[in-house]
C-alpha cells in the first residue's frame, strides 16, 4: 500500500474499464434510459384510441407547458386529449413504475433476497383488502382527488407493513427470516380477507379484479399531484441511503463492522420503500413485475452497487410502465398488470439466457 | 497507533455468560492469536472488541478512549473485521466488494472519489487479486473469496484488523497465503492483528503471542510455545497433543 501502484501494472480504473464492455458503463446506461423515457412520453401522449401526430404532441407540450410561440395548427380536442387525459396518465405510469422499481430494488437489498418485490411485506394484500372493502361498503368519502377505494388501499398497505414490522420484532428467528415469514403470514391472512370480500362482492367482483390487475385509466392531475410528492421524496431518501443498502448486502454483522447503525438504517429503508409502494398501489392498483424485474435488469448491466442501481431503476421502471400502459390501452384498456407480465417475463428470460458471463443472478 | 485494552470485561447473552473477568492489552502493531475450544468465547471476544456486542461489565478502550463513546462509523475507521464468509445475494465483481470497505469513509450522496478508487486498487494489489478484477466474487473459490474479504478490510484503512478463523475452510496453500499476508501486513504496515484461530500449528508458526480462552476466561497469554504447553492443551482441549516448535513449520 505504501509503495503505491507498481510500475507496469495498470491502475484499477483502467483494469475495470478493460473488463467492462462500453455499454455497461452507468453514464451510457443512464443516457439510454433518459432517451427511452422521452420516447415513452411522446408515444404515450400521441397514441391511444385517437392518434395525434407526434409533431403535434410535441408542439402542444412546447406551446402550453413551455410557453414557446408555436403556431396553433391542431384542433382544441387534441390539446384536451394530450394535456388533460394522457399527460396525467403517462406521468402517473412513470411515477408508479419508477417508484415500484426503486422500492423493489430496496426490498431485495434489505432482505438480501433476489426474489423479493415491493409487495413482499404485505403491502399488496393490505392494499387489495382495503380497496375491496371500499367496493363492499362504498362511502362517498374522498380526499385530494382520491376516491374512497384509493384511500383505503393506501391505508391498508401502510397498516399491513406496520403490522408485519411490529409482529416480526417478537420473532425469535434471525431478523430477516422472521421478517419475511411474518410478511408471508400476515399477507396470507389479509389475502383470506380479500377472498372473502370477493365472494361477498357479487356483481362488483369486476371492480376488485381490476384493482388486482392494476390500471392507470383513472389517473387525473389531482392524483398525480398527491402521489408525486410521496413517490419522489421517498425515492430521493432511498437514493440518499444508497450506502446503507450497499452495506446491508453483506449481512447485519458485516454492515455494522462497516460503520452502519443496522437497525435504524433498515427501518428507514423499509419504511420509505413501503411508503412509495403504498402511494403507487393506491393510485394504480397492483401492478406486478416492474418491481421484481427492473432492478435485476439494471443489476445485470451495471452491477449491484446501489448508487447507480436506484436512479437507473427509477428511470427504466418509469419508461417500462409508461410503455406497458400504452400497449395496454391500444387494444382498448387491458389491465396493465397483464401487459407488464407479458412483455416483462419473456424479456427477462431472454436476458437470463443471454447473460453468461460477468453478472449473473 | 492503536492500543487496545480490555479491563475487567464480561459479556453475557441473556443469562448465559460468554466472557468473564477478562484483562487484555494489545499494543500497537502486535500480532495476537486467540485460541481455545469451541464455545470458549473466542468469537464473543472479537465481537466485544469490535463493539457489536456490548460488554455487560468492564470497559474496552482504544487508545484510551472507551469504545462506547465512539460512534459506529468512528469504530469502523479504526477497526476492520474480516468475516469468515459472506453470502452475497447478488452477483458482484471482486472490485465492487473491495470498494464496500470504503463505506465508513464515504459521505451519503457523493459516490466514491478518485482517492477511494485508488485505495481500492491498492488493496486489491496488496492482497494479490490483480488477476481477479472483473470476476464475479461468487464464482471464486473459498480461499480466493477470503482474500477478497481481506482486501475489503485493507481498503477500510483501519489500524486494527480482527479476523475470525480466516483459514477455517481453506486448503493448505490458501491457509499459508492468508497467514503470510497477515504477517506481512503486520510487519510492513504495522497493522495490529488479532485473529481467532482453530489451527494451533498455524498459530504457533505465525504468531509471536497467543491468548488461550476456556469457558469464557483467559487461561493463557504469552508466546505460543508457553501457552500451548502439553499440560495446558490437555486441560483446555481435552486431548493429548504436543506442539513442537522446531523445524521450518511447527506441528501439533
Amino acid at each position: 500500500m505504501r509503495a503505491g501502484v507498481a510500475p507496469g501494472i495498470p491502475a484499477l480504473s483502467e483494469r475495470v474499464r478493460a473488463t467492462t464492455p462500453r455499454w455497461r458503463r452507468p453514464a451510457l446506461v443512464a443516457a439510454a434510459g433518459i432517451a427511452a423515457l422521452a420516447a415513452a412520453l411522446v408515444t404515450g401522449l400521441a397514441f391511444g384510441s385517437v392518434s395525434i401526430p407526434p409533431s403535434d404532441t410535441l408542439a402542444i407540450l412546447a406551446h402550453r407547458l413551455l410557453g414557446w410561440p408555436v403556431a396553433v395548427t391542431w384542433p382544441a380536442s387534441s390539446e384536451t386529449i394530450v394535456l388533460e387525459l394522457r399527460l396525467p396518465r403517462v406521468l402517473m405510469a412513470m411515477l408508479a413504475g419508477g417508484g415500484l422499481a426503486v422500492a423493489g430494488a430496496t426490498m431485495q437489498g434489505v432482505l438480501r433476497n433476489p426474489l423479493a418485490d415491493p409487495y413482499v411485506l404485505g403491502t399488496a394484500s393490505g392494499a387489495a383488502l382495503g380497496a375491496s372493502l371500499a367496493v363492499l361498503a362504498p362511502l362517498p368519502v374522498g380526499l385530494l382527488g382520491l376516491g374512497f377505494g384509493q384511500l383505503l388501499a393506501f391505508v391498508g398497505a401502510v397498516v399491513a407493513v406496520a403490522l408485519v414490522w411490529r409482529l416480526s420484532r417478537a420473532s425469535r428467528l434471525g431478523s430477516l427470516t422472521g421478517l419475511l415469514l411474518t410478511g408471508y403470514a400476515v399477507g396470507s391472512l389479509l389475502a383470506a380477507g380479500l377472498s372473502m370480500a370477493m365472494v361477498l362482492s357479487g356483481a362488483q367482483l369486476r371492480q376488485i379484479v381490476f384493482f388486482l390487475l392494476g390500471s392507470l385509466a383513472t389517473a387525473t392531475w389531482q392524483q398525480v399531484a398527491v402521489a408525486a410528492p410521496l413517490i419522489i421524496v421517498g425515492v430521493l431518501i432511498l437514493a440518499w441511503r444508497a450506502r446503507s443498502l450497499d452495506a446491508l448486502m453483506l449481512g447485519d454483522e458485516t454492515a455494522a463492522h462497516l460503520g452502519l447503525a443496522v437497525a435504524r438504517e433498515r427501518v428507514i429503508l423499509l419504511a420509505f420503500a413501503a411508503l412509495v409502494t403504498a402511494a403507487a398501489v393506491a393510485t394504480c392498483g397492483l401492478i406486478g413485475f416492474v418491481g421484481l424485474v427492473v432492478p435485476h435488469m439494471i443489476r445485470l448491466v451495471v452491477g449491484p452497487a446501489a448508487r447507480p442501481l436506484l436512479p437507473l431503476a427509477a428511470v427504466f421502471g418509469a419508461a417500462f410502465l409508461a410503455v406497458a400502459d400504452l400497449l395496454a390501452r391500444l387494444p382498448g384498456e387491458l389491465p396493465v398488470g397483464i401487459v407488464t407480465a407479458v412483455i416483462g417475463a419473456p424479456f427477462f428470460l431472454l436476458i437470463l439466457r443471454r447473460v453468461r458471463t460477468g453478472y449473473e443472478l | 497507533m492503536t492500543e487496545l485494552r480490555l479491563h475487567d470485561v464480561a459479556v453475557a447473552y441473556g443469562a448465559r455468560t460468554a466472557l468473564a473477568d477478562l484483562e487484555l492489552t494489545v499494543a500497537s502493531a502486535e500480532r495476537v492469536a486467540v485460541l481455545g475450544p469451541n464455545g470458549a468465547g473466542k468469537s464473543s471476544l472479537l465481537r466485544c472488541i469490535s463493539g457489536i456486542v456490548p460488554v455487560s461489565r468492564g470497559m474496552v478502550t482504544l487508545d484510551g478512549v472507551p469504545l462506547a463513546e465512539l460512534g459506529r462509523e468512528a469504530i469502523a475507521r479504526r477497526i476492520a473485521v474480516v468475516p469468515q464468509q459472506v453470502d452475497l445475494p447478488f452477483a458482484i465483481r471482486v472490485e465492487e466488494v473491495v470498494a464496500l470497505g470504503r463505506i465508513p469513509h464515504e459521505r451519503s450522496f457523493r459516490g466514491p472519489t478518485a482517492h477511494d478508487r485508488q485505495i481500492v486498487g491498492e488493496a486489491i494489489q496488496r492482497v494479490g487479486l490483480d488477476g481477479f478484477v472483473g470476476r464475479d466474487a461468487r464464482e471464486l473459490s473459498l480461499g480466493e473469496r477470503q482474500l477478497v474479504l481481506i482486501a475489503m478490510a485493507v481498503a477500510q484503512q483501519a489500524r486494527l484488523l480482527l479476523l475470525d478463523e480466516p483459514t477455517v475452510h481453506l486448503d493448505l496453500r490458501h491457509q499459508v497465503q492468508v497467514m503470510d499476508l497477515m504477517a506481512d501486513l503486520n510487519d510492513r504496515e504495522g497493522l495490529t492483528i488479532v485473529a481467532v484461530l482453530h489451527d494451533l500449528a498455524l498459530a504457533a508458526h505465525y504468531f509471536p503471542r497467543a491468548v488461550l480462552l476456556d469457558g469464557g476466561r483467559l487461561v493463557g497469554d504469552g508466546p505460543p510455545a508457553q501457552v500451548l504447553a502439553p499440560d495446558r492443551v490437555r486441560a483446555t482441549f481435552g486431548v493429548d497433543a504436543a506442539v513442537w516448535m522446531g523445524g521450518a513449520r511447527p506441528g501439533v
